[in-house]
C-alpha cells in the first residue's frame, strides 16, 4: 500500500510547497443551525432530529442568530471582510449522510472574506518565526449526519454490506475556513500547517464559539499540498481529508511532499484527487478522482431569506473580541518574567498554557516552567503525546511545587511523586502517602544516619573542623543517600556542622 | 435553437439519481425547453425593467430565531418512516458505488 517517498528534507530541497486548509468548526450553539433540536454531542443516535433536520416534505428552516453572530466573530477574529448582504445555497448531492438531499452551505456569497491569520512557527535554535496565513473566506454551513459502515472488516466503507445511518450530528451549525494558497514556506511547509491549526483552535478557543476537539470531530482539516520546481508555475494539488489532530496535520503533509516528490522525480504527474488520511500509518490512499468536476448544482436557498449583518452590530461585536491568543500569549509571558527564549520554548512544547495554568494554581513562574519543559516535556516525548494530554494536571503540579516549599518534600522526591502521578497512582498526596516519600526531617531518626556518615568518612570530617566548611556537602550527599533522598537536607547539614563544632 | 440538450438532461438525470430511458429523455428534453423558453421570456421582460434577480417573493432580511433547544422528534415515530432501520439508526444500502 505504501508508495515510494523522497524524505521531506531533501524534497524539499529539490521542490517548492504550496499549501492550503480547509477547516471545518462545529459551533458550540445549544441548537441546530436551523430547527431546534439539541446540538449536544453523545446523546443515543437520531434522538436529535426533527421534520427540518431530516427534511421531511413542507418543513421550513430558520436560521439560528447565535450561529450567524458566532461566524462574524470568527470572521473579525480573522482580520475578514463582513458582507453586508449574502445568502446562503443549496449543495445539491446524493449521499445519505445528507437526508434532504443537500447541503445548506454558502457559494459565492460567503459571511466573511479576505483576512489573515499571524502564526509563529519555531524554528532552528528554539526562537519562532511569524508566519502571516492568508485567509480566502469563513461561510457558514451544517453538518452532515454520521454513518457507520456494516459488515466489513473495520467499519470502513470498503467491503461494507450496508450503512446504517445516525441523524443527530446533520443540520449542526459548521463554520468552513479557508486559506488561500500559501507559498513560500520553504522547508517548513508541514510545521506552518501545524502551527496555523494550533493558533485557529486557539482563536475560537479564546472566542468561546466551539469546544474545539479534534478527537470529538468538533474541529476538522482537510489539508492542500502541491509541489513545483522553483520558480515553475504550482503543481496539481492534492486533498486530504480526515485531518482530525494537530500531530496528522504535520504528518498528512509531511507524508504528501514526500509522496509527491518522489512521483514528480520519477517524471510522474500528480493526479488531481481527494486522499484519505490514515491515523495509525501516518499516511493517506487514494480517494476519490476530482477529475470529472463534481457539479452540485448550488443555488441559492429559497426557503430563507438574505442575512444582512448591520454594520453598527458588527462594530460592536467587534470592539467586543476578546484579546487575540497570540497578543495575549506576549503579555501573559512578560507577566511571569521569563526569558524571550523559554516563552518561544514554551510554545514551540504545547506548554505555554500549562505553565500558566500551573502558575495560576500558585506556583512560582519558574518552577512551572522547570517542570513543564523538564521532567514533563520529558514524559510526553517519551510517550509519543502532547504535554496537555499527560495524565497530570497543572494543579497537580503546583501542588508538589507546594509541598516543596513547605519542606516537605525534596527536589528528588517531588519527581517520584510527580513519576507515581504520570502512572496513574493518583495525586500528589495520594503518592505520598502510598510510597511513603515524606521528608525525614526528625532529628532522633537522622542522628544515626549522621553519626554513620562522619564515621565513614573521616577525612570530610577533618576537612570540615579545619575551616573547609564547603566539604560537608560530601557528607550531606551521604546522609542522604542512606536515607534514600527522604532527610530534610537543611537539617542534616546543621546536625553535621553541630557534630563536628562548626559554625557557620 | 432548443435550450438543453438531450446530453444535459442525460447529465442532469445521473447526478439527480434517476434512470431515464431514451425515449424519457427525447420528451423530457422538449419539455424542458418549454420551461426554459418560459423563463428567458421573464429575464427579457426584467432586464428591460431593469428589475434584479431575486430568489424571494418576500422582500424580508434576517429572519432568525434564539438559540433555543425545542424537543426533538421520538426516534421511534422517526424510524418508522424509515424504509429500513437497525439498531436505532436509518440502515441504507451500501454507497460504495456512489463514490
Amino acid at each position: 500500500m505504501s508508495e515510494p517517498a523522497v524524505p521531506y528534507a531533501e524534497a524539499l530541497r529539490e521542490f517548492e510547497p504550496v499549501i492550503g486548509l480547509e477547516t471545518h468548526v462545529e459551533l458550540g450553539t445549544a441548537s441546530k443551525m436551523f430547527c431546534g433540536c439539541d446540538a449536544s454531542f453523545g446523546a443515543e443516535p437520531n434522538t436529535h432530529t426533527c421534520p427540518v433536520c431530516l427534511g421531511l416534505p413542507g418543513a421550513l428552516p430558520v436560521v439560528n442568530a447565535r450561529a450567524i453572530e458566532s461566524t462574524v466573530r470568527i470572521g473579525l477574529a480573522l482580520h475578514c471582510d463582513i458582507a453586508s448582504w449574502c445568502r446562503f445555497a443549496r449543495k445539491n448531492y446524493f449521499y445519505p449522510d445528507m437526508p434532504k438531499n443537500f447541503q445548506t452551505s454558502q457559494y459565492d456569497e460567503p459571511l466573511c472574506t479576505d483576512g489573515y491569520l499571524d502564526v509563529e512557527v519555531p524554528v532552528e535554535g528554539g526562537t519562532a518565526e511569524t508566519v502571516r496565513i492568508p485567509i480566502e473566506r469563513v461561510h457558514l454551513e451544517e453538518d452532515t449526519g454520521k454513518s457507520l459502515h456494516v459488515g466489513g472488516a473495520t467499519g470502513r466503507i470498503h467491503g461494507a454490506s450496508h450503512s446504517l445511518v445516525d441523524y443527530n450530528r446533520a443540520g449542526i451549525p459548521l463554520v468552513e475556513i479557508v486559506t488561500k494558497p500559501v507559498a513560500g514556506t520553504g522547508a517548513r511547509p508541514a510545521e506552518v500547517a501545524k502551527a496555523y491549526v494550533t493558533e485557529l483552535r486557539d482563536v475560537l478557543r479564546g472566542l468561546g464559539v466551539s469546544d474545539v476537539r479534534m478527537e470529538q470531530g468538533s474541529l476538522r482539516c482537510d489539508v492542500n499540498v502541491s509541489l513545483n520546481p522553483p520558480g515553475a508555475p504550482w503543481g496539481t494539488r492534492s486533498e486530504t481529508k480526515n485531518v482530525n489532530s494537530l500531530r496528522s496535520v504535520e504528518r498528512a503533509v509531511r507524508s504528501e511532499v514526500e509522496r509527491q516528490a518522489a512521483r514528480l522525480r520519477a517524471g510522474q504527474r500528480i493526479v488531481q484527487e481527494t486522499r484519505h488520511f490514515h491515523e495509525d500509518s501516518g499516511l493517506s490512499t487514494s480517494g476519490r478522482s476530482k477529475e470529472e468536476a463534481t457539479d452540485y448544482r448550488y443555488f441559492p436557498e429559497p426557503d430563507l431569506v438574505p442575512v444582512a449583518p448591520d454594520p453598527e452590530w458588527v462594530a460592536e461585536l467587534r470592539a467586543d473580541l476578546p484579546e487575540a491568543p497570540s497578543v495575549l500569549r506576549r503579555r501573559q509571558i512578560g507577566s511571569l518574567g521569563l526569558s524571550e527564549l523559554d516563552s518561544a520554548a514554551m510554545v514551540n512544547a504545547g506548554a505555554l498554557d500549562l505553565v500558566l495554568a500551573t502558575v495560576a494554581a500558585g506556583a512560582p513562574a519558574a518552577e512551572a516552567r522547570n517542570w513543564w519543559l523538564g521532567p514533563l516535556a520529558q514524559a510526553a516525548n517519551a510517550g509519543g503525546v502532547e504535554p496537555a494530554d499527560l495524565p497530570i494536571t497543572p494543579d497537580q503540579v503546583a501542588r508538589v511545587v507546594a509541598i516543596v516549599a513547605e519542606g516537605s518534600l525534596t527536589p528528588g522526591l517531588a519527581r517520584q511523586v510527580v513519576e507515581g502521578v504520570l502512572a496513574g497512582e493518583g495525586g500528589p498526596d495520594q503518592v505520598i502517602r502510598a510510597r511513603g516519600l515524606a521528608v525525614v526531617s526528625d532529628e532522633g531518626v537522622l542522628a544515626a544516619a549522621v553519626d554513620e556518615a562522619l564515621a565513614a568518612s573521616p577525612d570530610a570530617a577533618d576537612k570540615v573542623r579545619s575551616g573547609k566548611v564547603a566539604a560537608v556537602g560530601a557528607l550531606v550527599g551521604a546522609v542522604m543517600k542512606a536515607t534514600r533522598g527522604q532527610a530534610d537536607a537543611t537539617v542534616v547539614r546543621r546536625l553535621l556542622l553541630e557534630r563536628l563544632g562548626v559554625s557557620e | 435553437m432548443p435550450e438543453i440538450t438531450r446530453e444535459e438532461v442525460a447529465h442532469l438525470a445521473r447526478l439527480s439519481r434517476l434512470a431515464l430511458e431514451d425515449a424519457e429523455l427525447d420528451a423530457l428534453a422538449a419539455q424542458l425547453d418549454v420551461i426554459l423558453g418560459a423563463v428567458a421570456q421573464i429575464s427579457q421582460v426584467t432586464e428591460a425593467a431593469d428589475v434584479p434577480p431575486t430568489t424571494h417573493a418576500v422582500p424580508l432580511e434576517n429572519v432568525t430565531r434564539p438559540d433555543v433547544v425545542r424537543p426533538s422528534l421520538d426516534r421511534d415515530t422517526v424510524l418508522a418512516a424509515a424504509p429500513a432501520a437497525e439498531d436505532g439508526r436509518f440502515r441504507v444500502p451500501r454507497i460504495l458505488d456512489a463514490e
